[in-house]
């Protein structure tokens, strides 16, 4: 493990904590151009923070330590998960900590962690989210492990860091199981961080609410912690998208140059990624519960189409 | 000459621009005239008390029934010493809430299985009534659980929603019996909103209570002082001017395009287009930008006072108003053809909260919920006063009664509404803008209008002796609260929001 790796994995880390908001708030800008708004600007997520962060703490009656610790222990799995996906160079040192599968299992501790907080207050609203994220969870993991082992399968491992050096090394090498991936990625990427069409992240309507019936009880630096979370969380899995599905401009070593070059392109293809969020996220409305299996179903098949074709196809 | 169906009863002409009547009955009379009236198809409007004490009549029960063409305004003495009259709500169930709201203010009782209070939370005691004439003030009661129904059974839990909310809207409670997400009973329980209205009218003179009547429900100021004034107008006899009328009817108008330009962009905003939402706000700010300029009040309130109007239109404004109308019916069917061919929001909206003809006619629903489902409800076609007895005002029913028909309904109504305003500016009589002569002194007089929500009524009494008056506002959501209980019945718990938002149904206005 050498410096440069040390540096590396610092510089990946403090981008994805410090920047994760920012995509997130560019994200609500592009969807407020889009609707004809003006928008808050980027930086909003910013600002929300630390009005959060210095607001005064409020716990239900009776909650426990589950309650008070879930946000620590979701801000915890999202900074782990942010820190194993490669975003610059494959040569993170953390990166072998988790492979994959290990990586899914990182997101569904934070799933059971906040719908166990969720449950713990006792509030209809707390159980009902629960029970929603859960089903979603359920059906959207099945479909993210399926989408993995398309690259997984091209690269021979299940290591993220040997899957991107395998596909950035193929230049502009199109794999036609890999476009059956990405769809299904995007569709199971809608659902796990809450946006369109299967949750509405704007809405105030309490019965409809996924992922936002969860935290309807947290408040101050909590929330605070859960929101960044949330940030983090979208900003991970956009960073897997691109790691697998658009990986080139990738430092294969690690040079200061590459590390420049690659940051420069990560911008561009993150700031490319939140205004894609955003079209689509403009152009559909909410599905009504009972549609969700369908949609994360149909996302779990397309997946596993990709799976074929790459049998069929071979490499 | 043929027996019409209420010759047994003496009834007389009310003054005013409605064909409305008056009557007195005793108990079995009270009963036979609503069974005859549901047999004929009628419904009752609106059901309140009143404390005649004073006039050594004791108490007296009061019932609005639309029976056929005609407006008859019913009473019958509820005693004096343990007032009591004769349940309806078998008959018009709908009829339930009003007779427990009358339990809560009055203390008459009807003996009706549902004995629970209504409008009394925990703000005065059940020993109170505060629209007795000898309430002076209230003792607070303690505070206990509403009870509501249970629903028991494997699996079955409740989700209690609001009187708070997540969102910056007005105050009801939601209880919901749930499998899962799927609703097996709504249960709402209103009133956090009173605030005691109808006694406020009597510490008022009858021409400042246009400006109370006019803040009862904000988004309906219109239809809310236009019923009023009618009433104070045909109690005093005042002769309003033509001019007043076909200002009056373009506001009413105006106001319901402005609520329904912003109904279906929450629509499309709680369905999760944003985009939709965005737009229907920039059109209804412009709208509402307009009233500010021209009629100095965004909302239009206090422009109709009682007599005539306090604003006026210039020749020029109306030449602004016309383009501005054709302009907003271009973007409609612009915006319209979007939603309707928004695959998702459609899915959200087809079959969502669907109500039958069948139950709006034995819920007596009124107003944009009843015609979304089929049922001709609109005072301005089944009673039209002036001057929409001249205009052509548009059928706009529509069969499938789902949240899809609620919004295709409004898109609708407001292509008629502008097409109402095109026509009143085009033949805007000349003339003054207010009378100000009463000619008699009548003793009992109803107005009503309708509003974007349905038919609103005012009925006014004035006691003969001290010249005291008496004010009963009747919102058609009193109707139409108990149809969102069915339609949300059987539906799935996140579609609620949607169906709810589909009917917007008034707090403030019924709560009082």
């Amino acid at each position: 493990m050498t410096d440069r790796a040390l540096a590396l994995q610092f510089l990946q880390s403090v981008l994805v904590l410090a920047g994760a908001p920012l995509l997130a708030g560019w994200v609500e800008q592009c969807r407020a151009w889009l609707g004809n708004r003006r928008g808050a600007g980027p930086l909003q997520p910013y600002r929300v923070l630390r009005k959060l962060w210095r607001k005064e703490l409020v716990v239900a009656h009776g909650a426990s330590w589950v309650f008070r610790g879930a946000p620590y222990v979701l801000v915890a799995a999202m900074i782990i998960a942010g820190s194993i996906v490669p975003l610059l160079a494959p040569i993170l040192p953390l990166a072998p900590a988790a492979d994959a599968i290990a990586l899914v299992g990182v997101f569904a501790l934070a799933r059971m962690v906040s719908a166990l907080a969720a449950m713990d207050i006792g509030t209809a609203f707390g159980s009902m989210g629960a029970r929603r994220e859960m089903l979603i969870g359920f059906l959207a993991e099945p479909a993210l492990l399926m989408v993995l082992f398309t690259p997984a399968l091209i690269s021979h491992s299940t290591s993220l860091a040997a899957i991107v050096r395998q596909l950035a090394a193929t230049h502009l090498l199109l794999y036609p199981s890999m476009a059956f991936a990405a769809s299904a990625y995007v569709m199971v990427l809608l659902a796990e961080n809450a946006r369109l069409p299967v949750d509405n992240p704007d809405t105030h309507l309490e019965l409809t609410m996924i992922h936002g019936a969860l935290h309807l009880e947290y408040t101050g630096r909590h929330l605070a912690l859960i929101e960044w979370a949330a940030a983090i969380k979208l900003v991970t899995y956009m960073a897997i998208g691109i790691a697998l599905f658009l990986p080139w401009g990738m430092s294969a070593t690690g040079s200061l140059s590459g590390i420049a070059f690659a940051t420069g392109l990560l911008a561009m293809k993150m700031t490319a990624a939140g205004a894609a969020l955003a079209f689509i996220e403009t152009l559909l409305a909410k599905l009504r519960l009972f549609r969700v299996p369908e949609f994360l179903g149909t996302a779990f098949m397309v997946a596993v189409l990709g799976i074929l074709v790459h049998f069929l196809l071979g490499t | 000459m043929p027996k019409t169906p209420w010759s047994h009863m003496r009834l007389t002409r009310l003054a005013g621009p409605l064909p409305a009547w008056q009557g007195l009955v005793d108990h079995a009379g009270w009963r036979a005239a609503c069974a005859r009236c549901q047999a004929d198809g009628g419904r009752l409007v609106s059901l309140w008390g009143t404390d005649a004490r004073h006039a050594a009549q004791g108490f007296l029960i009061h019932a609005l029934l639309a029976w056929t063409d005609r407006l008859i305004w019913l009473t019958t003495r509820a005693g004096d010493a343990s007032p009591h009259y004769p349940d309806v709500s078998d008959i018009f169930p709908a009829t339930a809430r009003e007779q427990r709201a009358t339990a809560d203010l009055l203390g008459l009782t009807c003996g009706s299985a549902d004995a629970r209070p209504w409008l009394r939370h925990d703000a005065w005691s059940a020993a109170d009534f505060p629209l007795r004439e000898d309430f002076t003030t209230a003792t607070a009661a303690d505070a206990k659980p509403y009870p509501f129904l249970r629903v028991a059974g494997d699996g079955v839990h409740e989700i209690p929603v609001g009187p708070i909310h997540a969102g910056i809207i007005e105050p009801g409670h939601f209880h919901f019996s749930v499998v899962g997400d799927d609703v097996l009973r709504l249960e709402a329980h209103l009133g956090y909103a009173h605030k005691g209205v109808e006694k406020a009218f009597g510490s008022l003179s009858l021409a400042d209570g246009s400006r109370l009547a006019g803040r009862i429900c904000g988004d309906s100021t219109v239809a809310y002082t236009l019923a009023y004034v009618m009433a104070v107008e045909a109690l005093d006899g005042y002769t309003v001017p033509p001019r007043a009328q076909a200002l009056r009817a373009l506001l009413l108008e105006r106001e319901r395009i402005a609520n329904h330009l912003g109904d279906i962009g929450a629509l499309c905003g709680d369905g999760g287009l944003a985009f939709g939402q965005a737009q229907f706000g920039l059109l209804k700010e412009h709208w509402l930008q307009t009233h500010q300029k021209l009629f100095g009040h965004r909302y239009l309130m206090d422009t109709i006072t009682v007599g005539g109007m306090a604003c006026d239109l210039s020749e020029a404004d109306g030449v602004a108003m016309t383009a501005q109308c054709r302009e907003l019916a271009g973007a409609l069917r612009a915006l319209e053809e979007i939603v309707n061919d928004h695959a998702g929001l459609q899915e959200r909206f087809l079959g969502t909260g669907t109500l039958t003809a069948e139950q709006v006619e034995r819920y007596n629903g009124v107003g944009l919920i009843a015609r979304a489902a089929g049922v001709g409800r609109d005072m301005r076609l089944e009673f039209p006063h002036a001057p929409y007895a001249d205009l052509p005002v548009q059928d706009t029913r529509r069969p499938e009664g789902d949240v899809a028909a609620r919004v295709a309904l409004r898109f609708a109504e407001m292509h008629a509404s502008l097409e109402l305003v095109r026509h009143l500016l085009a033949a805007l009589p000349d003339g003054p803008l207010a009378s100000h002569c009463a000619t008699t002194r009548h003793t009992r007089a109803l107005g009503g209008a309708e509003g974007w929500r349905g038919e609103i009524f005012v009925a006014i009494e004035r006691h003969a002796a001290d010249g005291s008056h008496r004010v009963h506002v009747h919102d058609p959501s009193w109707q139409n609260w108990p149809l969102l209980e069915l339609a949300a019945t059987d539906g799935l718990i996140p579609d609620f929001p949607l169906i709810n938002k589909s009917f917007n149904l008034a707090y403030s206005g019924h709560d009082l």
